[in-house]
């Protein structure tokens, strides 16, 4: 059996991965993330146990439901698009880039027909973020499929594209002329906001929940579901099965792009209501997160962004709590990645304990 | 060479094995590779390790040299019990291994690469002195500044022999050295063998070749399912009886093999090749000789050339992709079986859709898998090709090479194809399963589907082909039938010569 | 033009000490996509220590140790816990976005003594030559001397070639008894220290009184990525890839000067989109071959198979 050998320990590969693990690593991740917090906290000066009350147990106690689902909805939103594109190894990590685009190309409306404020432009705009999201993301999916350049690259130097685009679009152009020298747009009114339903839900959130059940139903038992497993598992066998892979990166590009970018325009039509320089600070990273806790699967990142959603709101809480910097929670996020990562070793291997291991490196 | 082995005649002790393995016991999960397997092998010694894939020969030798570890026995080099943790604990006994696989360094040079295989500490000019002298002094002809990506695949191997040498062994590990090789290049290598064993070195030798046994060894130990079934003379035994020992039952000859057939029209046509009904037609040659680009072209997984340059059923189809002519009737066997032909972390079922949703069984109804259909698929081809699983739908991973290989070409004899393209059909399957994949393959031609097989075993294209072409540096010599056709003269066009 | 190819050498500096060492990893056979988060931790720990001690070569140190650790992090999850290496780097630079931005935010305001070009009296008066040869920052004479060394480790010593050999086969190179997994530790640790030094000088440089800024690598460990493939993994066209796209950076300024009036936020794109754009024409003329790319690149290693 495969080993690898680590500093006091031995990974020993598993002959099945165990899918207990699986299930609980993401737990265990958590677990580890909250002990390494009370850690950072107590170095900082905090009682920890106050301090991580104020962060994981107060958003749910004391925040609103409301307000955790209206966090979560964008994030959910990019990580299903991004569950699928990891499960076929097509490596967006640009969607920060199209969530700002999103938001630019839904802006148009509000921007230069300031005054149409139907639900007709409720629609549009939703339509033209889609739009703007898809169009960014197509830049990396043409590259890859006809050049052959790394999506990896280019899709994460588009986002500062992106943002330097958005930087200057809002220190000229777009700025609202009223705002005294800040650099922001009209603010949106009217149609040009998410209507809510059941009360105070926004209906972003259907449409993350939505997505979600839809592509993980597509994941489970869709043909490009099939598609996208095989072409992640085995590039070969897919090639074999008659599966196009340049089809596949733009299917999942487009996908995800276009997911990202109503996630973009979304954010724009309920929390931020205007275009602003920081529409909501690296969500399209974040969400690279939320997917990975969910385990690359569209349900799972329903959860995972519900947890991701705490610790933002918990980081708002606890600046205002503690006299600590809100991005606290982006450092926890960080984190809770790490420990992912090292807890999905115990899915595959088992660990056993042995002695400091010999160096065997030959110098000469 | 003398210098660096002494002169075997002047040692007057008597003689300590080189290697004694002392009850060696592996597990991989619940399949037992080694079960108490013991040896010895005396200075000079050509030993043969016999057994059929999957026998635990492999196993053994990694263990021996260190890249594996037992769960019990005991490994004693000259006499002392030595814990072989690692390859480099080994190097540093004298067992010195070539695998099967050629492990080399493709972007360095071969300069480069012995010089990665030296004690650390020797300075490059004595190093350029050493390599031009192993390298004459055993006939190797090295070229010391090419790329080792450059190399044919008899120079890579004699690459390894100098990196071997250079390590001044007490023993060799060969692991079935003769798979890739021609016929000129085994001659070449077994001078080279008897020369080292000559100056004192042991050499254990893998093989599941008995007539190579003959040729070259001086004892033979049999391994079946992981245990010694006997240690044998090679000289007081035959091929057949070795080859008894080595299967443990007699496999059943093939029926129907090389009759006359009644021939049917051209089903695939190449440029240089067509094959009609009714027959098995052969190309072979040594892999890294286009075999498998040509695959790649005839599968249309690489569809290259113009639309003419294959025909499936009289359609041109040069310019289809894979899918396109699977609905031709065409069928597909690529050679490697995990990450190609099947993926090792599905299940058998999900591994039937990989071919088979082109086709109108309801099991793809709007781009929604019905997944039921697959498995009915599924039990019937595992029943059919007798595949052997522990759970009813277990991941194509945890199959043997025999029965996965039973699985895959199962799956495509299943749509009873008009034609079917098999790459490599039996490599590492072992011998029971490889006679049930090739009665399959016989049978299915002669119910009139055209059957084309690649492949480097010599052994099995005269078993089952009815015509042979020769693959060589990415050119195909013309078909002839089988009957008009020596091992040696397809041996000496596979090698480039004719 | 003393200008132009003083502030185009400025500008290539973090890039190329960042590359250079990405190339070392790359060499081995391991991708590390986390170049990004230990430039900008290197970046935030300099500038935070430089600012505590009012000695900005000590506040470099301090980028080089924290870059260490900060690839450590890598090290361990991929080469101990066979973590896909994809995956754990864009962690690691998600993580260190975020704990840079963090450990910024109590930095912010505040201004450090920035580092200083060399001034060598006489030499570095010179007309035209003295301060491209004598007036640099300490950090770029560095810089090609990290090329120059990284180029002789590789080719000229015993310990490179192993390096090239577990990056082209580390299957073999276990078998031949070399400690894949330890090599490539030493060269992701040094790969940190490198990008953390990268990251350092440029939180030192911005001016004379630097001060801190969120995100402030903006993207260059991309960068540096990019042009460790342009350079097809050789450490002296690594030194004129940098230097090239060094003077792409301050095309737009120059150009602003010369009454070339596009909005400054776009030009400051440009970087990005010329990266962008040669990777394309690279990789579709076949210039970027993964012929060149050591071929164990980004595959995990699982021994004993």
């Amino acid at each position: 059996m495969r080993t690898i050998r680590g500093i006091g320990f031995i990974l020993e590969r598993r002959a099945e991965p165990s899918w207990l693990l699986a299930l609980l690593s993401p737990l265990i991740a958590i677990a580890l993330t909250m002990v390494t917090g009370a850690i950072v906290f107590a170095a900082l000066g905090l009682n920890p146990l106050h301090a991580l009350f104020v962060f994981f147990i107060a958003p749910l106690t004391t925040g609103s439901l409301e307000r955790l689902a209206l966090t979560a909805a964008p994030l959910v939103l990019i990580a299903c698009g991004l569950c699928l594109c990891f499960r076929a190894r097509v490596w967006n990590i640009g969607a920060e880039g199209q969530f700002i685009m999103g938001a630019i190309a839904g802006s148009l409306f509000p921007v230069f027909l300031t005054g149409w404020q139907s639900s007709l432009v409720t629609v549009l705009m939703l339509a033209l973020g889609i739009i703007g999201g898809m169009a960014w993301a197509a830049i990396p999916a043409f590259l890859k499929s006809r050049f052959g350049a790394s999506e990896i690259l280019t899709s994460v130097l588009l986002v500062y594209v992106a943002q330097r685009l958005l930087d200057w679009l809002l220190s000229g152009p777009w700025r609202d002329p009223q705002s005294s020298g800040i650099a922001k747009s009209v603010s949106f009114a009217g149609g040009q906001l998410l209507p809510t339903f059941g009360g105070t839900l926004h209906l972003v959130v259907a449409f993350a929940v939505a997505a979600a059940v839809a592509l993980a139903f597509l994941l489970a038992n869709g043909m490009k579901g099939y598609e996208i497993k095989v072409s992640g598992l085995a590039p070969k066998a897919a090639r074999f099965a008659g599966f196009s892979r340049s089809g596949l990166v733009w299917f999942t590009f487009l996908l995800s792009g276009g997911l990202s970018g109503l996630a973009g325009i979304s954010e724009l039509m309920t929390t931020v209501k205007q275009l602003q320089p920081v529409i909501a600070p690296s969500s399209g990273f974040t969400a690279i997160i939320v997917a990975f806790l969910g385990r690359l699967n569209p349900l799972g990142a329903m959860i995972a962004g519900l947890v991701i959603a705490v610790t933002h709101v918990g980081g708002e809480t606890a600046g205002a709590a503690l006299g600590i910097s809100p991005k606290v929670s982006q450092v926890f996020q960080g984190i809770l990645l790490l420990c992912i990562l090292g807890c999905d070793a115990l899915v595959h291997h088992r660990v056993a304990l042995s002695g400091l291991p010999r160096l065997r490196l030959r110098i000469g | 060479m003398t210098e660096i082995y002494g002169d075997p005649s002047e040692e007057l002790a008597p003689p300590v094995p080189v290697l004694e393995a002392l009850d060696i016991t592996r597990h991989f999960g619940s399949v037992i590779a080694n079960d108490h397997v013991s040896l010895a092998i005396m200075p000079g010694e050509i030993h043969a390790l016999l057994g059929d894939n999957g026998a635990g020969k492999s196993t053994l030798a990694k263990i021996v040299y260190g890249s594996l570890h037992p769960d019990a026995g005991e490994i004693r080099i000259a006499g002392e019990t030595v814990a072989m943790t690692s390859p480099a604990v080994a190097l540093a006994n004298g067992v010195a291994m070539l695998f099967q696989g050629f492990t080399l360094f493709e972007q360095l040079t071969v300069a480069e690469n012995l010089a990665l295989a030296m004690p650390s500490g020797s300075a490059p000019d004595d190093l350029a002195g050493l390599i031009s002298e192993v390298s004459t002094g055993y006939d190797l002809a090295l070229d010391p500044a090419l790329p080792v990506s450059h190399l044919s695949a008899g120079q890579r191997q004699r690459v390894e022999i100098a990196r071997a040498i250079l390590h001044k062994p007490k023993l060799v590990i060969l692991d079935e050295p003769t798979a890739v090789l021609t016929l000129q290049e085994q001659a070449r290598l077994f001078a080279i063998l008897a020369r080292l064993a000559g100056e004192g070195c042991a050499i254990l030798y893998l093989t599941r070749r008995p007539e190579e046994v003959g040729a070259l060894c001086h004892r033979a130990t049999v391994l079946r399912q992981g245990r010694v079934v006997a240690e044998v003379d090679p000289r007081q035994e035959t091929a057949a009886s070795l080859s008894h020992l080595m299967v443990g039952s007699e496999i059943a000859d093939l029926r129907l093999a090389n009759d006359d057939a009644v021939k049917g029209p051209p089903l695939l046509g190449m440029k240089e090749l067509s094959v009609h009904g009714g027959e098995i037609v052969a190309i072979v040659g040594i892999a890294g000789n286009g075999e498998a680009e040509l695959f790649a072209a005839i599968s249309g997984e690489r569809p290259v050339g113009d639309g003419g340059s294959v025909v499936i059923r009289g359609r041109a189809c040069g310019f289809m992709g894979i899918t396109a002519r699977r609905r031709l009737g065409a069928a597909f066997v690529p050679d490697r079986r995990l990450g190609h032909a099947a993926i090792g972390d599905f299940d058998l079922t999900r591994n039937i859709v990989l071919t088979r949703y082109p086709e109108n069984l309801g099991m793809v109804r709007g781009g929604v898998v019905d997944y039921e259909v697959a498995r009915r698929i599924m039990s019937r081809v595992c029943e059919m090709f007798g595949v052997q699983k522990g759970k009813r739908d277990p991941k194509a991973r945890t199959l043997s090479a025999g029965n996965l290989q039973k699985f895959v070409i199962g799956r495509e004899i299943d749509r009873k194809p008009g034609v079917l393209v098999v790459h490599q059909p039996t490599a590492g399957v072992d011998a029971t399963s490889a006679a049930r994949i090739r009665q399959e393959l016989l049978d299915l031609a002669r119910g009139g589907s055209a059957v084309l097989v690649i492949s480097q075993d010599l052994d099995e294209v005269f078993a089952i082909a009815d015509r042979a072409a020769v693959l060589s540096r990415g050119t195909l010599s013309p078909a002839r039938p089988i009957g008009e056709l020596s091992r040696e003269s397809v041996g000496l066009a596979m090698a480039g010569a004719a | 033009m003393e200008h132009l190819i003083l502030a185009s050498i400025a500008a290539a500096t973090p890039l190329l000490v960042a590359a250079i060492g990405e190339l070392m990893v790359e060499r081995a056979g391991v991708l590390n996509l986390g170049v990004e988060g230990m430039m900008v931790m290197g970046a935030v720990s300099s500038f935070g220590v430089a600012l505590w001690t009012g000695w900005p070569l000590v506040g470099l140190l301090a980028g080089i140790v924290v870059g260490m650790l900060m690839a450590l992090v890598f090290a361990i999850l991929t080469q101990s816990f066979a973590a896909s290496q994809v995956v754990a780097g864009i962690a690691l630079t998600l993580f260190g976005l975020g704990l840079s931005g963090f450990i910024g935010a109590s930095l912010a305001g505040h201004a450090a003594i920035g580092l200083k070009p060399i001034y060598i009296p006489f030499l570095t008066d010179i007309p035209v030559l003295g301060r491209i040869l004598f007036g640099q920052h300490i950090v770029t004479y560095l810089s090609i001397a990290l090329v120059a060394g990284v180029a002789w480790f590789l080719f000229n010593t015993r310990l490179g070639l192993i390096l090239r050999g577990i990056g082209n086969n580390h299957d073999a190179a276990d078998a031949l008894g070399f400690d894949v997994i330890a090599t490539r530790y030493a060269s992701i640790v040094f790969g940190g220290a490198c990008a953390g030094l990268a990251g350092g000088h440029l939180a030192l440089t911005l001016s004379d009184m630097p001060q801190w800024s969120d995100n402030i690598t903006a993207g260059r460990g991309f960068i540096a990525l990019a042009l460790v493939a342009f350079a097809a993994w050789w450490p002296w066209r690594l030194l004129a890839a940098a230097w090239l796209l060094g003077a792409v950076t301050i095309f737009g300024p120059e150009a602003r000067r010369l009454g070339l009036d596009l909005p400054a936020e776009l030009w400051a794109a440009l970087p990005y989109l010329v990266t962008i754009l040669v990777l394309a024409v690279m990789s579709g003329t076949g210039l970027l071959s993964r012929a060149n790319a050591p071929a164990s690149l980004g595959r995990p290693f699982l021994p004993g198979r």
